[in-house]
């Protein structure tokens, strides 16, 4: 935008230095962000993206360095008084009170009151106009936050921003959960608040998405700046290298259909599901994986990619249907640890709520699984715990090096390696990743890939991949199931595998 | 990031001893539990003194540990409860139900003195006692009830159940053999304190040398992640209880005999919050996760000495839990590390404003 | 799923409060078997002693052989509980509702309600501290400033001649409560007279064993010369015993031991010559109470102070009157 030259940042930070015990957080950022732009912040894992926007809401101190708001200088200690001062944050995790009303969660802390009292008819009136007005969002304000879907929550989440006027909106991976259309209706929102003057920090690993919208890039690696952009005079692939520090390459070296060099063998099932179901959850379905092969499961958000993963595994109970996974107990796959036991493991996609154990160490989460099937007295050794664990961090590549250190101050990517190191060391027949590239920059998301191919390719191990991504499903399936509005609609061979056809396969409706 | 590896050499052998010590989770209990030892020093010196006196020690600091001792069993039990993210009120009932069990059942003895007896009594209320633990953890890991209200239950439907067995009376026993267990001396010490080391030791070995102790931190952090990595939480949770059961029943067997009479309304009275004070002195998060139960137990000694200073210094009843209340106050707000740090920032910023400033516009 | 745990949970609960109150009604019939026109509430304060369960016993007897209808209630040592038992008492419009509180304050708005409701109400064993004294008719019970006094006195005599300093210590009972109060009062002032005689340690043991042998063992380190103790009962004085047992000194002798109440054990002890005197603290004041109760519902006006009739044992006549002691 042509007036971002003549006009003051809004936002300027100087020198920001953040250290943890054993990381350097942030070493000398300089940060600055005018109003009425969409600014990209960009960065692999760890590159200190997540540590910024603690500093700026309040959630962490800074040890060094300036943060000046419209040219005063701004300490906050928590996000209460970040908000007060103008600035707002959207995650994608959203922080609101899920069993309180939309409207409650507006106006919490600033309900309108009359003597006293909460005019709740007056908040809710208030509510629905703000939503519809600003957001052309038309819902029921009285239901309480939890029965709506994520991209309404973070909607209803920007709302209170705009109603508490605030100057600064930070969007923290606010798509990683959703799908296009959702996509598509929060890019409509920033677009106008963008025009109204706001000034928008954007963090996000979807550089298409960073192309659509913004109009500036920062990149940060390592917890140093490395540079500040126009985005139009940035190219794609210098982005990405200048965030990954090295030439790009790695993308490029995976078979863009791996099928013809693998060595399937789909005769032998290793699991087989027939008529397995979940009210509420998935209809029934039937599905077969072989050993050694890849199955993608595509779909949008909420078609029950999840909720099949998790029937599979045993994390939930089918009520109909059969699951038949080879070399299971007398009583089958009932329950995570029987699936365990019969060669299963499952990467949740919730990482922070089910996949991570945060205040236990690096070591403690790659080893729990393999010893929660050895039971009480088959202790591992200390000492081969910390053999195990060196070589999962050399393998994986986790940073920082360091087995002790508690995996809650890991960035998402090597947690989620954490989480993989864990089952890789149960030697699983298979292994179902849940949107294992969730939330993690390209690096680690190749890296991620490559292990998958690697694992089923070499070692013959199978693998039930869900992801959101189309790109990523196609790249790294042998086949591909589709999933719409909780049905299994279509099973797609190597052959056939294409985006368009996939796409048409979750669409539905309309097809060929 | 090229930061780690040199922040984690500067963590690691360039620190001192010193701060090593400093950064050790026992460092502030067993700090704050030596400046209260070192206040009676000052107050009475006798109270360090320790003397034989008919084959076995006698002094203040001998009483604190046998006086202690049920506090600190109710206390090893409570940090697994806690560890899991749960809590167990009921064990200060559990205390007196055990108590009231074995009392009575030796006082209906014909001789009280036969060992047989004594150990079948001692069986059957520890028995019990395991068995209002697994009551509870059915409750909290079956049903789904918060630990705080399903523990309630029995802390409250306890002390009738004391009473019951008990008849509402306070039952004497004259048995040489029970008596042994809260009053007698092993080796000049109180045969009690064997006792606590015995379990001390126990729960030690079971959760540092086996894996029981991962399930539980593991369960503590994160359930649902524990149970999908394959760990059987329930039965996890249903384990923790029962051990505090037991734990709390050992704690009411020597409660009684070292006084030789089993009350079901004031055995172990109040006992769960001084044992959750214990647990939390000691380091261990009421959230659950990592615990300590050499924390834990030092946390218990420091409660114990706390009260057996305020008998010997002569603080006026009326004003005994004032005194208690503040030096928990004091001893809670010195481990906050969040406290400390507001205070050292605080007077940081007052010291050196100026110097700040310059740096900033430099 | 997690609603439907919540949902069992709550069935739980409802069961054991169904279970609890059936046991409660089943335990009312039972009392209530016999014909009666009068029927009492009695708040007691629990089962905190030996003393308390005679007293009990007494009531319950007493009132069986009166027949009455008497509604117990145990407060198990909790006013709200007693305040709550007596709130009950009204609504099932009781003659007459009597009760020994907890503790000595707090007590003027429930018994406006009662005395609002024309229901007449005694005190027994313990007194309030109410300043209106039309709030309950009369109060049957020990003196306990007389216990102490008694106390006191006994002491006062055995060491008139004394010519050096005798150190006292005291176990108070409950903090705050009327006897506990009391007995150290009177007890003070009778040795007030001497000014060899000197308390130097006074704490709380609560009224129990585990308590007085506690703080007795704590006395015993801080003081290295202890002459006397002074029990405000006879389980704290027990629990004492053994302390001063562990510590190698001979209870009675090496340090002389006052205590009230001369419940069996304590009793016992002095028999054996381990407690040198007791002031009894006479618990068998059903008789008293239903008299009164009966003289209420007549109509007859009451003394506002009936004092229970109450001895003192020395070790001989302990040993005497050992074998009648029944509580």
């Amino acid at each position: 935008m042509a007036q971002q030259s003549v006009t003051e940042p809004v936002l300027k930070l100087t020198g920001i230095h953040k250290r943890f015990p054993g990381v350097r957080a942030l070493s000398g950022v300089d940060f600055r962000l005018f109003p009425g732009e969409v600014h990209a912040l960009m960065g692999e894992n760890g590159a200190g993206k997540s540590t910024l926007i603690k500093v700026l809401t309040g959630v962490y101190s800074i040890d060094e360095g300036m943060v000046e708001m419209e040219g005063k200088r701004l300490v906050v200690h928590s996000p209460q008084e970040a908000q007060a001062a103008g600035i707002s944050t959207v995650y994608q995790e959203v922080n609101l009170c899920p069993n309180l009303s939309v409207a409650e969660n507006i106006y919490i802390g600033r309900e309108p009151r009359r003597f006293g009292r909460i005019q709740w008819k007056e908040m809710n009136r208030r509510a629905s106009q703000l939503l519809e007005e600003r957001l052309h969002l038309r819902v029921d304000v009285t239901l309480p936050l939890s029965e709506y879907p994520v991209a309404i929550q973070q909607l209803v989440a920007i709302a209170r921003a705009i109603d508490i006027q605030a100057r600064v909106l930070i969007l923290d991976e606010p798509t990683s959960s959703l799908d296009r259309g959702e996509v598509a209706r929060l890019f409509e929102v920033v677009r106008k608040l963008r025009g109204e003057g706001m000034a928008i920090l954007f963090v996000t690993h979807f550089i298409d998405q960073v192309y659509e919208i913004s109009d500036r890039i920062t990149i940060l690696r390592g917890g140093e700046l490395i540079a500040e952009y126009k985005a139009s005079e940035l190219p794609r692939l210098e982005l990405v290298s200048r965030m990954i520090g090295k030439e790009l390459t790695m993308l490029d070296e995976l078979p863009k259909t791996a099928g013809e060099t693998r060595a399937s063998d789909t005769q032998s099932a290793i699991v087989a599901a027939s008529g397995l179901g979940r009210k509420g959850a998935i209809e029934p379905f039937n599905l077969s994986i072989g050993r050694g092969e890849v199955v993608g499961l595509a779909g949008l958000l909420g078609s029950g990619r999840t909720e099949l993963a998790r029937l599979l595994y045993g994390a939930d109970r089918a009520d109909q249907g059969k699951l038949q996974v080879e070399g299971a107990g007398k009583g089958g796959v009932h329950s995570p640890r029987s699936a365990i036991d019969a060669g299963l493991a499952f990467c949740p996609e919730n990482r922070k709520t089910e996949g991570i154990i945060e205040d236990l160490t690096v070591r403690e989460n790659i080893v729990v699984a393999l010893q929660a099937t050895r039971g009480w007295f088959k202790t591992i050794s200390r000492k081969r715990q910390n053999e195990i664990a060196d070589e999962y961090i050399r393998t994986l590549n986790i940073h920082p090096p360091n087995p002790e250190q508690l995996v809650k101050n890991l960035s998402g990517g090597n947690q989620q390696k954490v989480i993989l190191g864990r089952w890789l060391l149960t030697q699983p027949k298979l292994l179902i990743l849940d949107e294992p590239t969730r939330g993690i920059d390209i690096g680690a998301k190749a890296e991620i890939q490559r292990l998958v191919l690697t694992l089923s390719r070499e070692e013959g191990m199978s693998v039930l991949y869900v992801s959101s991504e189309l790109e990523e499903v196609l790249r790294v399936s042998d086949r591909i199931a589709v999933l719409r509005d909780r049905v299994k609609v279509e099973e797609i061979d190597k052959d056939e595998m294409d985006e368009q056809r996939i796409m048409k396969a979750i669409a539905g409706g309309e097809g060929a | 990031m090229t930061a780690d590896s040199k922040g984690r050499y500067s963590s690691g052998s360039q620190s001192s001893l010193l701060s090593r010590a400093y950064k050790h989770h026992l460092f502030w209990p067993l700090a704050l539990w030596i400046a209260l030892l070192l206040f009676n020093l000052f107050y009475s010196p006798s109270f360090f003194k320790v003397v034989v006196r008919e084959g076995h020690l006698y002094g203040s600091l001998i009483d604190i540990l046998n006086f202690g001792a049920p506090l600190m069993l109710v206390a090893i039990g409570m940090t697994t409860v806690i560890a899991t993210r749960g809590i167990d009120l009921s064990v200060g009932s559990v205390v007196a139900i055990a108590g009231a069990l074995a009392c009575q059942m030796i006082s209906k003895g014909s001789d009280q003195n036969a060992l047989s007896l004594v150990l079948y009594a001692i069986v059957m209320a520890l028995v019990l006692s395991v068995a209002l633990g697994l009551w509870n953890g059915l409750l909290v890991s079956i049903t789904g009830i918060q630990p705080i209200i399903a523990t309630l239950i029995l802390m409250v439907a306890g002390r009738g159940i004391a009473q019951l067995i008990t008849d509402g009376q306070i039952i004497t026993v004259s048995s040489t053999p029970y008596q042994y267990i809260g009053a007698g001396s092993l080796a000049g010490l109180p045969f009690s304190i064997f006792l606590v080391a015995i379990v001390f030791a126990i729960s030690a070995l079971l959760t540092r040398r086996t894996a029981l102790g991962l399930y539980i931190e593991s369960v503590g952090c994160n359930p649902e992640a524990s149970r999908l990595a394959g760990i059987r939480a329930k039965t996890v949770m249903i384990i923790v209880y029962m051990f505090c059961g037991l734990c709390a029943g050992v704690a009411g067997l020597i409660l009684s005999g070292n006084v030789a009479s089993a009350d079901g309304n004031n055995a172990g009275l109040w006992i769960e919050l001084d044992a959750i004070l214990a647990v939390v002195i000691g380091g261990t998060s009421l959230t659950g996760g990592r615990f300590y139960l050499t924390g834990t137990i030092v946390g218990a000694l420091m409660i114990q000495t706390l009260t057996t200073t305020i008998y010997s210094v002569g603080v006026r009843p009326e004003v005994t839990l004032v005194v208690k209340a503040v030096v928990v106050l004091a001893v809670c707000l010195i481990q906050s590390e969040s406290f400390r740090k507001a205070i050292i920032s605080r007077w940081k910023t007052r010291r050196y404003p100026a110097e700040r400033e310059v740096t900033r516009h430099a | 799923m997690k609603r439907r745990t919540k949902m069992w949970g709550l069935l739980t609960l409802t069961l054991l409060m169904l279970v609890a109150t059936a046991c409660g009604k089943s335990d009312d019939k039972k009392t209530s078997g016999s014909a009666s026109d009068i029927s009492l509430g009695f708040a007691q304060v629990g089962a905190e002693s030996g003393w308390r369960t005679a007293n009990t016993n007494s009531i319950k007897d007493s009132a069986a052989e009166a027949g009455f209808d008497l509604k117990f209630s145990d407060a198990q040592q909790k006013q709200e509980n007693q305040i709550k038992a007596i709130r009950t008492f009204i609504q099932q419009k009781v003659d007459v509702i009597a009760f020994s509180p907890v503790v000595e304050s707090g007590w003027d708005t429930v018994l406006k309600e009662a005395k609002d409701a024309g229901i007449p109400v005694i005190l027994t064993d313990r007194a309030v501290d109410s300043k209106d004294e039309s709030l309950y008719v009369t109060f049957i019970g020990s003196d306990f400033v007389e216990e102490g006094k008694k106390a006191g006195q006994w002491l006062a005599d055995q060491y008139k001649d004394a010519s050096a300093d005798v150190n006292i210590v005291e176990l108070q009972g409950t903090t705050g409560s009327a006897p506990a109060i009391d007995r150290k009062a009177g007890f003070e002032d009778a040795i007030k007279g001497n000014s060899h005689l000197k308390i130097i340690a006074s704490q709380t043991g609560d009224f129990t064993r585990a308590k007085g042998k506690e703080v007795m063992q704590a006395f015993l380190k801080a003081n290295p010369k202890i002459d006397v103790l002074y029990a405000h009962n006879d389980d704290m004085a027990l629990g004492a015993i053994q302390a001063i047992e562990a510590a190698g000194l001979k209870p009675g002798i090496d340090i002389k031991i006052i205590s009230v109440d001369a419940v069996h054990d304590g009793v016992q002890a002095a028999s054996e010559g381990k407690i040198n005197f007791i002031v009894e603290c006479n618990p068998l004041l059903g008789p008293q109470l239903m008299d009164a109760v009966r003289d209420v519902v007549a109509g007859k006006t009451l003394e506002k102070r009936i004092v229970t009739k109450e001895g003192t044992f020395t070790s001989e006549e302990a040993k005497a009157a050992l074998p009648d002691r029944k509580y």
